[in-house]
């Protein structure tokens, strides 16, 4: 697949701005992403898709919260209408590529043993086990974890976070970092809102918003049905958008904190 | 968790840099973290002298300076102080804010001996 991307080019020809200074000892200024390396690989991943006019999105929750059956539901709804693949993180097991699979969607899962979580090049390996000339959109779903996924850059255009209505409408509040890095927030499990009295959709959404976040949340319950409407218009307009992007021959990153990178200019 | 794959990144910078400047050790690795970076700086100084053992950054001393978390207001311009959970604008209370700081993850410099 990287006959002609040059992909096992290594980041360690960049140019690095140091000081050297006289001496026995010299203070280096560097100011380098400390991540680069893999900020380098997901870029090159991102190159991958965009040839293919593929949008890739990276599923992120907690243990549990649905990333599998919302994936399974999606592709019950969409499969004749897109060509859909999954990457799969998980812990031990081949479990949730199981699960895609027996829906007739090629799956590769990355059994990350002790890792938790996906990084660039786990993911830049499993693109050369799928075939992509056939996907319009490429789902990653990551490891069940709240905070290390949202460190990792992994070439994807969209986060997606998912937060269960089992797991309390506080939970943006203590994983900034996680939901900061949603494009989208999907309010999962909704089907057993009735029988949860103390988790309040309204409070959830109000954590999100003072994270300063603007993105849209979409309640819903893939067991259910219910709300998938909402979520089917978000993943169709995205595709529009990236094609249209591939076509004016730009991309995007997600909402990985690029706020502040942008506005001080750093280097890496 | 995450933080010795942050350290393993960090000391290969750290040696790819130091092997450029022909230097044989690392005296001092100075990182800025904000506080929305994802990185607990605990947890990398714990994991540091793993990610770093057998290497020119064995001995070498992290020093973390945080950095501040700053909002600029899209709303009334305002730039203010916030924190990692409540990044609205401290003066009017809206939400429409851009991070001027606090989501860094840099390595800033470093003091080798040649
Ligand atoms: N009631 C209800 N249960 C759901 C819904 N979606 C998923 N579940 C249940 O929640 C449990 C976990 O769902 P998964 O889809 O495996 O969650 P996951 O996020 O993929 O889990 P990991 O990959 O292990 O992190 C299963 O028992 C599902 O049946 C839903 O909409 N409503
Ligand atoms: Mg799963
Ligand atoms: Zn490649
Ligand atoms: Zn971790
Ligand atoms: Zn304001």
């Amino acid at each position: 697949m990287c006959d002609t991307c040059g992909c096992n080019v290594t980041p360690g020809n960049r140019h690095l701005a140091y000081k050297p200074v006289n001496g026995g000892t010299s203070a280096v200024s560097v100011l380098k992403k400390l991540l680069a390396h893999n900020d380098d690989q997901a870029a090159h991943n991102r190159a991958h898709f965009d040839t293919r006019s593929i949008l890739t999105i990276n599923l992120m929750s907690s243990p549990g919260s649905g990333k599998t059956a919302l994936l399974e539901a999606t592709i019950d709804a969409l499969r004749d209408e897109f060509r859909l693949a999954v990457i799969e993180g998980d812990l031990e097991t081949e479990n949730d590529a199981a699960r895609i699979r027996a829906r007739g969607v090629p799956a590769y899962q990355i059994t990350t043993g002790s890792a938790c979580h996906l990084d660039a090049h786990m993911v830049h390996e499993a693109l050369h086990h799928l075939d992509l000339s056939a996907v319009d959109i490429l789902f990653v779903e990551n490891v069940g974890n709240l905070v290390c996924p949202a460190s990792f850059d992994l070439g994807q255009h969209r986060n997606v976070t998912l937060l269960s209505v089992t797991e309390g409408d506080d939970k943006p509040a203590k994983y900034p970092v996680m939901f900061r890095a949603a494009d989208a927030v999907v309010l999962s499990k909704i089907d057993l809102l009735p029988v949860l009295d103390d988790f309040d959709p309204a409070r959830a959404e109000q954590c999100l918003r003072q994270l300063a976040s603007t993105v849209p949340l979409l309640p819903l319950s893939a067991r259910k049905g219910q709300g998938m409407t909402a979520w089917y218009d978000w993943l169709r307009s995205e595709l529009a958008a990236q094609r249209a992007r591939v076509s004016a021959g730009q991309t995007v990153k997600p909402y990985i904190q690029p706020d502040g990178a942008r506005l001080h200019a750093e280097v890496g | 968790m995450h933080e010795l794959s942050v350290c393993q990144a960090l000391v290969n910078q750290v040696v790819e840099i130091a092997q450029q400047n022909s230097a044989h050790t690392v005296r001092v690795i100075t990182l800025h973290i904000g506080p929305l970076s994802g990185v607990e700086p605990a947890l990398l100084v714990s994991a540091f002298p793993l990610a770093a053992a057998g290497t020119v950054a064995a001995s070498a001393q992290l020093v973390i300076e945080p950095q501040p978390l700053r909002v600029h207001c899209q709303t009334c311009g305002a730039d203010t102080e916030a924190t990692p959970n409540r990044l609205l604008c401290g003066i009017c209370g809206d939400y429409h804010t851009q991070l001027l700081s606090g989501d860094e993850l840099l390595l800033a410099n470093l003091e080798l001996i040649t």
